[in-house]
């Protein structure tokens, strides 16, 4: 990734800011500046909660140029709770456990370095939802 | 849907109004597809260039387009045109690159057709052309990402088998199938590419291999997937009026029409429908006047095995999520209802991304002229051929029809 466009697209990567259209109030992202419903522009910022579910999923075992450290890694579609769908890695599961349907949330993670003097590039992925274990009370004894 | 609507009505009307000219092609070449290492992109052009306007008998058209998606990123070589141009011995015509990603090749097929319906010229040439070997596998796949949304799905480590993954994924679930039910379409291809001698893998291959073969993104695994490969075919354009004028042999173009959807999967309202192919499919069949019912074979886009079931339906050969049941019960071969990929297709022949809408065009036309050899279709009279650019941002679909 180029620097500039690091730079520029720095509010969607890690705060999930798209757009909202005025006219018809159909949540955008990534921002676009025209509602491809209903064609007017749409400019007003808009920060998505970052919750969803997963729509589709592939675990990559041949990564383009840049990724091959990486593999396997799950990509996913995530549909956002407020509509939108979005391209994302998922991360803290394994690739069995993940399903069409499992309810995700986003975080923020290094997607990669470019190399010793290159950036290194944060971006969104989606996790598991947590959730709080309550029934069985967590023992600090490492002999249990 | 206005938008939709619009669109088919300038496209059926333009016919009609603006007196556009009818157009044929009367000549065609290819190279075969592998991996050329003893030859260069301008070679591999110029070759196909050469083959057909020796074979249209024409010595130098108006002007030259050429289909390619790569050559600037893998080779560092831009204005490709004027290179092709140049080493075919046309220096002086006007020549330009035309870029569409997968589908570059069609889009220059669909640039010369305007060019001589226009009436700007009398006899153009349409080639399409990619090197795509002299890079390593994995900069050569990063390089054919750039066909997606660079910035929102190729940050996130998506290759372009990935994105094709995300879709099969979805209709695995949607439609309750299973991922060998697809082995009819790869099966189907390297059956046809047996007797193709310009084709890149000629081995048959059987469900079983289907079923070990190695996984690159879930669930698509190599056998679903188009090979990498170089190569080049090109066809020459007339009038209609000045092909009968110098006595050529004539396949008719009967349609021509492209269209665009959304570069990236998330942008789109429907993932599982391919909304340009359908569009474009709809705006040929009404140029052509006909419908899915009197398309004699059809030279569909099968980059990934997942891109055969979805263009069948969005072109109206399946109904929704029965895209893969054409292959289930071999209809999509030589002799079944709708053959497709008849000299091996994307999967086969291989696909050197800029140049295989033009394979597809060649291809077609050899069926048409009875020059199909071991794999002729009796009696056909309409083939289509549809290419597409990206996971389905760019379309082009053409219909030819065998002269007289």
């Amino acid at each position: 990734m180029r620097l500039a466009s690091y730079w520029r697209t720095r509010q969607q990567r890690l705060g999930l800011v798209g757009e909202i259209c005025p006219h018809c109030g159909k949540p955008l992202f990534p921002p676009r500046d025209v509602c491809p419903a209903c064609h007017g522009p749409a400019k007003e910022p808009y920060r998505f909660s970052g919750k969803g579910t997963v729509y589709s999923f592939s675990t990559v075992y041949s990564a383009p140029e840049g990724f091959e450290a990486y593999v396997p890694y799950v990509v996913a579609l995530v549909k956002l709770e407020e509509g939108p769908l979005v391209t994302a890695q998922l991360t803290d599961v394994s690739k069995e456990e993940v399903s069409i349907g499992m309810p995700v949330e986003m975080v923020t993670r290094k997607l990669r370095e470019d190399g010793d003097a290159g950036l290194v590039a944060y971006n969104f992925k989606f996790r598991p939802v947590l959730q709080a274990v309550i029934d069985e009370p967590v023992s600090l004894s490492a002999t249990a | 849907m206005r938008g939709v609507a619009l669109y088919i009505r300038s496209q059926t009307d333009r016919r009609l109004d603006r007196h556009l000219r009818d157009v044929s092609i009367i000549g065609i070449g290819q190279t075969p597809v592998g991996e050329h290492w003893d030859k260069p992109l301008r070679v591999l052009g110029t070759e196909a260039v050469r083959a057909a306007l020796a074979d249209a008998g024409v010595e130098c058209p108006e002007a030259l387009y050429v289909g390619n998606m790569l050559s600037g990123q893998l080779l560092g070589q831009e204005n490709v045109g004027a290179l092709i141009a140049d080493h075919a011995g046309l220096s002086g015509i006007e020549a330009y690159k035309i870029e569409a990603a997968c589908a570059s090749g069609a889009a220059a097929f669909r640039t010369a057709y305007m060019a001589v319906a226009s009436g700007l010229c009398d006899v153009v040439v349409a080639c399409g052309v990619e090197k795509m070997t002299d890079t390593l596998t994995d900069e050569t796949t990063g390089a054919l990402v750039a066909a997606a949304d660079a910035e929102f799905e190729g940050e996130h480590g998506l290759s372009f088998v990935g994105i094709n993954a995300l879709l099969m994924q979805r209709y695995l679930y949607e439609h309750g199938y299973d991922r060998q039910d697809f082995s009819g379409f790869a099966i189907n291809a390297h059956r046809n590419a047996a007797n193709n001698p310009n084709a890149m893998f000629r081995k048959k291959i059987s469900a079983e291999a289907f079923a070990r073969a190695k996984i690159i993104a879930e669930p698509v695994s190599l056998l679903d997937s188009s090979g990498i490969g170089d190569g080049a075919a090109a066809a020459v354009l007339a009038s209609a009026d000045w092909a009968r004028a110098h006595g050529k042999r004539q396949v008719r173009v009967a349609a021509s029409a492209a269209a665009t959807d959304a570069v990236a999967l998330h942008d789109r309202d429907d993932l599982l429908f391919l909304r340009a192919a359908w569009l474009s499919a709809r705006k040929a069949y009404a140029q052509a006047g006909v419908s899915p019912k009197d398309i004699d074979f059809f030279e569909l886009h099968d980059a990934f095995t997942i891109m055969s079931a979805l263009s069948l339906e969005a072109t109206g050969f399946a109904e929704r999520g029965q895209g893969v049941r054409l292959a289930m019960e071999d209809a999509i071969a030589l002799n079944g209802r709708i053959p497709i990929c008849t000299m091996g297709g994307l999967k086969a022949r291989g696909h050197p991304v800029g140049a295989t809408g033009m394979y597809q065009i060649v291809e077609a036309a050899q069926q048409l002229l009875g020059a199909a050899g071991a794999n002729q279709l009796p009696n056909c009279r309409l083939g289509m051929t549809q290419n597409i650019g990206g996971s389905g941002a760019t379309v082009v679909t053409h219909i030819l029809e065998r002269a007289g």
